[in-house]
């Protein structure tokens, strides 16, 4: 059987803001259909791969492929959906109108719109204005964004912060699901435990990668019987 | 390029207003309530707000769009749906034009409310043709609009944004003829005042010229307004370093 295609090819990545190198020469692939979770500490530079697999932030050298092209060409636009850290979306506008104008933009027919509200269960705030909504809610809502269309690969930078436990076991069955029909997803997150629910883990350390491998194998490697442990462990190893 | 995608920004900025009653008040009431001002000011002297009203319906537009306009988008730039919507098929001149219209037609209704109040209950009498005092408005709408989308990328925070407004439109309003007929300024002063597009929007309001003049007046505005649109759209950036 041939190997799945690539959905991210990145290779010898380096990234300097103002003077400051944020990712040292990374390399790693992700398959197609995976869901793979970004961990690392604070200011690790998690944000800043996500948004140079985007296009945009600027590569200072090395090359990142996202679904065989170039990051930043613009036929990837429609084919990525992205979820950034901060909400992104428009506080004055409706949910629903929020969806609607990003669905146009994006030319997907307008039934997403109800699609995607209801994956994130927010179908009951449809007429709600946004800046009248919960941090959690609003977090839900431009996750709706990033799902419009179905893109084949999903990019989310923390889509689990303020929830609660029902609901981030709902969006990880979510991701799974999307990832067992086929959709590529990388996902940040600070918390170990539902961290461990992916199928690989990429840990980053001031801009190095430190462990690329399964949750299991994590525990194995650190000999540690809880993910919380086993990540400090690997961070105090490090350093 | 596609006009849809530019109607749907243009909506999209519309519902956002349309969920601020507030603004909308404070858009249409303002100048209406300002010009209603002068007129009752200038009672006793007979003649003069026929002179002074249809030289601040051009002033209006330009201060009032250029505020809203650099706040708007300033707000889009910071909270991060400007980055969102470049990692999307969105061409940058569809967001600028989608800007444009939208803060276009509420110029129009502002200054279509402005002048119609201003003709009939505040009595204004001027040898001009209304409509081109409405297209100069309208002109000044959108100047206001294109520069308040070119400086905000200067601010870093709406209040920066605001401080804008006094270093952008007082030396206008000190030059353009407002306060001082622009014959009059100092040589190197009146090259400054002849070209700044305020006292474009004043020429082309100024009543028993050729038509040729107003043509040539219209032009100018148009220009600056082509130029801080380009401007506004080069700095719209889809990679940061
Ligand atoms: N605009 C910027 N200019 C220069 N450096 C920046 C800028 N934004 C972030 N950084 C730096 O880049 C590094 C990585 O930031 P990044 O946002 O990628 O971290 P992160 O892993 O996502 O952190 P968190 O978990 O807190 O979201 C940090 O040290 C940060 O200070
Ligand atoms: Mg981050």
């Amino acid at each position: 059987m041939a190997p799945p295609p690539l959905a991210i090819e990145v290779s010898q990545l380096r990234v300097v803001r103002q003077h400051s190198v944020i990712l040292k020469s990374l390399s790693f692939t992700v398959a197609a259909g995976e869901l793979v979770g970004l961990l690392g500490p604070s200011g690790s530079g998690k944000s800043t791969l996500m948004r140079s697999l985007l296009g945009v932030q600027t590569i200072t050298s090395g090359s990142a492929l996202a679904l065989g092209d170039k990051v930043g060409t613009p036929a990837l636009r429609r084919r990525i959906g992205y979820m950034a850290q901060s909400s992104a979306i428009y506080l004055d506008l409706t949910v629903r109108e929020n969806l609607a104008y990003f669905a146009g933009v994006l030319g997907v027919d307008i039934s997403q719109v109800e699609h995607t509200m209801h994956i994130v269960n927010l179908h009951s705030f449809a007429g709600r204005l946004v800046s009248s909504l919960s941090g959690g809610e609003r977090s839900r809502v431009s996750l709706a964004v990033a799902l419009l269309g179905a893109p084949p690969l999903l990019i989310l930078d923390e889509p689990t912060v303020g929830l609660d436990p029902v609901l981030r076991r709902d969006l990880w069955q979510t991701f799974a699901q999307l990832a067992g029909d086929g959709t590529t997803v990388l996902v940040s997150s600070h918390v170990m435990d539902e961290a461990a629910r992916c199928g690989r883990l990429l840990l980053l350390r001031e801009g190095n990668l430190l462990f690329d491998d399964t949750p299991a194998q994590l525990l194995a490697r650190t000999r540690m019987d809880s993910y919380d442990e086993a990540f400090v462990r690997l961070i105090e190893e490090a350093s | 390029m596609s006009l849809r995608r530019t109607w749907l920004t243009m909506r999209r900025i519309l519902q956002q207003l349309g969920h601020d009653p507030r603004t909308i008040a404070l858009l249409l009431v303002v100048p209406s309530a300002l010009m209603g001002l002068l007129a009752w000011s200038l009672v006793n002297r007979p003649g003069s707000f026929g002179v002074l009203g249809p030289r601040l319906l051009g002033v209006f537009p330009l201060i009032i769009m250029f505020l809203v306009t650099s706040v708007t988008t300033l707000r889009e730039r910071t909270n991060g749906t400007l980055e969102r919507l470049l990692t999307m098929p969105l061409v940058k001149a569809e967001l600028i034009l989608g800007y444009a219209a939208a803060f276009g037609l509420v110029a129009i209704v502002q200054s279509a409310l402005v002048s119609t109040l201003s003709y009939t209950w505040y009595g204004l009498v001027h040898q001009g043709i209304p409509w081109r005092i409405s297209a100069v408005a309208l002109c000044a709408g959108l100047l206001g609009t294109a520069f308040g989308l070119a400086l905000s990328a200067l601010a870093k925070t709406e209040f920066q944004a605001v401080q804008f407004m006094p270093a952008f439109i007082l030396p206008q309003l000190l030059l353009c003829g407002l306060m001082v007929p622009v014959a009059l300024l100092p040589t190197a002063l009146r090259y400054v005042a002849n070209v700044l597009p305020m006292t474009a929007a004043l020429h082309a309001i100024n009543p028993l010229q050729s038509t040729s003049y107003y043509l040539e007046q219209f032009c100018v505005m148009v220009a600056y307004i082509m130029a801080a649109l380009f401007i506004g759209s080069t700095t719209l950036r889809r990679r940061t370093k």
